[in-house]
């Protein structure tokens, strides 16, 4: 299955060269974990708070389990705010 | 006790300028700032006065931790009768300005009356004058402080001014401070226009003392800066990204307004965002933003400066923009970009420029940009009445154009300045305001972050993120991540929030450090300096007070509860894509437990109950 990763803020220098501003996209095995997706681009799970699926937010336990489909999207932020 | 204990007031009308001991009784259950000072003006103000009149006064106040060493501690507030909404006004501003006040030895100043000729207030320590304003009226804040400064030959001068769309009776003017820091909301800025007053210009060499247990006060004090050292957002994500790094979270959620908030994502949201401004541009190879800043004792240091590309048309032979400058903030990046669908970064930040330089409140500005690009493209503002602009959205040349008219109160800047409510009654279609209490929205639709159509709905300055900033825990996962879409405990968050940051915005510290500190870091803090017992429970006990004073301030001003609400559009048109696809705002279901846990009856009334528990 392809999934498009989209990493943010002080994230985005785990993208690989040539990426599309904040986006790229890969091939996973179906059955994949945003964990497994996480560690395919060598971002620390540590500091991947932020996690959404086509912009609903994985709680811990949901970013190891195989949930991911075919054209998901999957964005992810450090630890931030605003106001 | 971090209290100066002492009052200025000026009455405009005679001319004269008193000091006055502060009233410590009241102190003890208010604290300081928003809280003490809507007390003041809630005994001193009846509520249904003229805003613009002679009878509302215009309050400067800080808070006890205002000056001193702790992190943060520079924050000062805003408070009078709102001309936009009719209700209190309490608008919070950083940079330096509070803590200058402070160290000329003044817990608050009030200003009562009118004068009857543009004056402004020079304040250097015990000193103070009303001096005519004759030379200053009719410029820029820009102007009016590099004025004050040649005049007062002192660079460390601190002035808080009005720009011209204040003199022009825009409803939405600011106050502002220190060139590029705003008391931004609900047209402070307009009342201290009307009192004939153009600038406070203060010079502090006192210093802070009087803190009641000095050692403790810094222990408290060096333990709450580690924790926002230590934090992942104070300490890396504010400074970094600013408020900006929440645009594209936003977007992500399906929760960013946009186009007069017909829609709830942007396809050009990281064109205008945190990451964007951090991008080289093409022309010059220059990023927009400059550097991080912070303001007076900081640690955090949010704030952004900027530059505008200067081939970019808006500052086309304008070298005067050609600096740096106060850059965007999230909330002026949506309102002027999403919200009129502008997604020009360069063309954003100069109408952000514009709006610091004559005191516009970017949010209120923007929304009600937005509203007349939905009336023009519904045809029922023409050519004819804008004085021949196309009031399309996406048109960055119209932005620009409206903000320089506005800042002016020129051309259809005027109508501009009505705000959005009155904007949209003006041209027969009340419905296309999005506005709670005729004040704008910020930038979280509440169709896709459900608490925060609570906050709007029962804020007491009319729509507003920081009465209720349940975005924190709904979005952002602080203190505790909670599900956007659900309504399920909203009341008792948005109450919680609302309690606590009232509190906060009493103390004289920046609401940003809640994003790493809970109370039991902030009491400490306040303890130690204050005399009386600052627990945190007396912390949250006060804040339900004020929260409590300003609603009555407010029924006494004639609001009703079934003001307590949304636009149409957010309570029955759904969401169109995103997580919120198919969802309105459920305000009915949160609403009825919110009024149960304030100790307010099933129609929003203050039980007599509740004014006994907080001596109301
Ligand atoms: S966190 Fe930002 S807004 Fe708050 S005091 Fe610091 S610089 Fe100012």
């Amino acid at each position: 299955m392809r999934v498009r990763l989209e990493l943010y803020a002080s994230l985005m220098g785990y993208l690989p060269a040539g990426a599309n501003r904040h986006a790229t996209e890969c091939e996973l095995p179906d059955g994949s974990t945003a964990h497994e997706l996480l560690d395919r681009f060598g971002v620390p799970r540590d500091k991947a708070h932020l996690v959404l699926r086509n912009g609903v937010f994985l709680h811990a336990p949901e970013r190891d389990a195989p949930l991911l489909v075919d054209g998901d999207v999957i964005a992810v932020w450090p630890p931030v705010a605003g106001g | 006790m971090a209290w100066t204990r002492k009052i200025l007031r000026i009455d405009l009308t005679s001319g004269t300028c008193t000091a006055e001991a502060l009233n410590m009784a009241w102190a003890a259950d208010y604290l300081g700032q928003r809280g003490l000072a809507t007390k003041y003006l809630s005994e001193e103000v009846d509520p249904t006065c003229d805003a613009l009149g002679p009878d509302n006064k215009l309050i400067m106040t800080t808070g006890p931790l205002t000056g001193t060493m702790a992190s943060t501690g520079g924050r000062y507030s805003v408070v009078t009768k709102s001309p936009l909404t009719g209700l209190v006004a309490c608008s919070n501003s950083g940079g330096f300005i509070g803590a200058e006040m402070k160290n000329a030895g003044w817990d608050m100043i009030i200003f009562e009356g009118k004068s009857p000729e543009p004056v402004y207030l020079y304040v250097e320590n015990d000193t103070a004058e009303l001096r005519s304003a004759a030379g200053l009226w009719g410029k820029s804040v820009w102007e009016t402080d590099e004025l004050l400064h040649k005049t007062h030959q002192d660079p460390l001068l601190r002035v808080a001014c009005i720009g011209r769309s204040a003199e022009q009776g825009c409803l939405y003017a600011a106050v502002v401070n220190d060139l590029h820091r705003a008391a931004g909301r609900s047209g402070v800025g307009t009342v201290m226009a009307s009192k004939n007053l153009k600038a406070v210009a203060i010079r502090g060499t006192k210093g802070v003392g009087n803190v009641k247990d000095p050692k403790g006060f810094m222990d408290a004090v060096r333990a709450g800066k580690q924790v926002l050292a230590d934090n992942a957002v104070t300490g890396q994500g504010l400074p970094t990204y600013g408020t900006q790094v929440l645009m594209n979270v936003i977007n992500g959620i399906g929760a960013m307004p946009t186009r007069n908030m017909r829609e709830v994502q942007f396809d050009g949201a990281h064109k205008i965002s945190g990451e964007a401004m951090h991008e080289p541009r093409k022309s010059d190879g220059k990023p927009n933003l400059t550097t991080n800043a912070g303001c007076f004792g900081c640690t955090i240091a949010c704030g952004r400066i900027s530059t505008v590309d200067r081939g970019h048309f808006s500052v086309e032979n304008k070298p005067e923009y050609w600096g740096n400058s106060g850059g965007l903030e999230y909330e002026a990046a949506w309102a002027l970009g999403s919200d009129t669908g502008v997604d020009d970064l360069d063309a954003i930040t100069y109408v952000n420029f514009v709006c610091n330089e004559d005191g516009i409140d970017p949010i209120s500005f923007g929304a009600t940009v937005a509203a007349a690009m939905e009336l023009f493209e519904e045809g029922a503002i023409t050519t004819a009445d804008t004085g021949g602009i196309d009031l399309s959205f996406n048109r960055a040349d119209t932005l620009v154009k409206l903000a320089e008219l506005t800042a002016k109160g020129e051309g259809f800047g005027k109508d501009i300045g009505l705000g959005s409510k009155r904007l949209c009654e003006k041209y027969g279609r009340p419905e296309l305001s999005m506005t709670v209490k005729s004040q704008e929205f910020p930038a979280y639709d509440p169709r896709g972050i459900q608490g925060m159509g609570l906050a709007y709905a029962t804020s007491n300055r009319g729509a507003c993120h920081l009465r209720g900033y349940t975005v924190a825990s709904e979005v952002l996962g602080i203190p505790v991540k909670t599900d956007p879409l659900a309504t399920e405990g909203k009341a008792e968050l948005v109450k919680a929030f609302q309690d606590a940051t009232a509190a906060v915005d009493s103390s004289g510290l920046c609401v940003f450090t809640t994003f790493a500190w809970s109370m039991e870091n902030i009491a400490p803090q306040v303890d130690a300096a204050c005399e009386g017992d600052w627990s945190v429970d007396k912390m949250l006990e006060v804040g339900e007070r004020i929260w409590n004073l300003e609603r009555d301030f407010n029924m006494r001003a004639g609001m009703t509860a079934d003001q307590d609400t949304l636009p149409k559009r957010l309570l029955k048109d759904a969401a169109n894509v995103g997580p919120a696809k198919g969802r309105v705002n459920d305000l009915d279901k949160m609403l009825p437990e919110y009024y149960a846990l304030r100790g307010w009856t099933a129609d929003g009334q203050i039980t007599p109950e509740t004014r006994a528990r907080f001596g109301l």
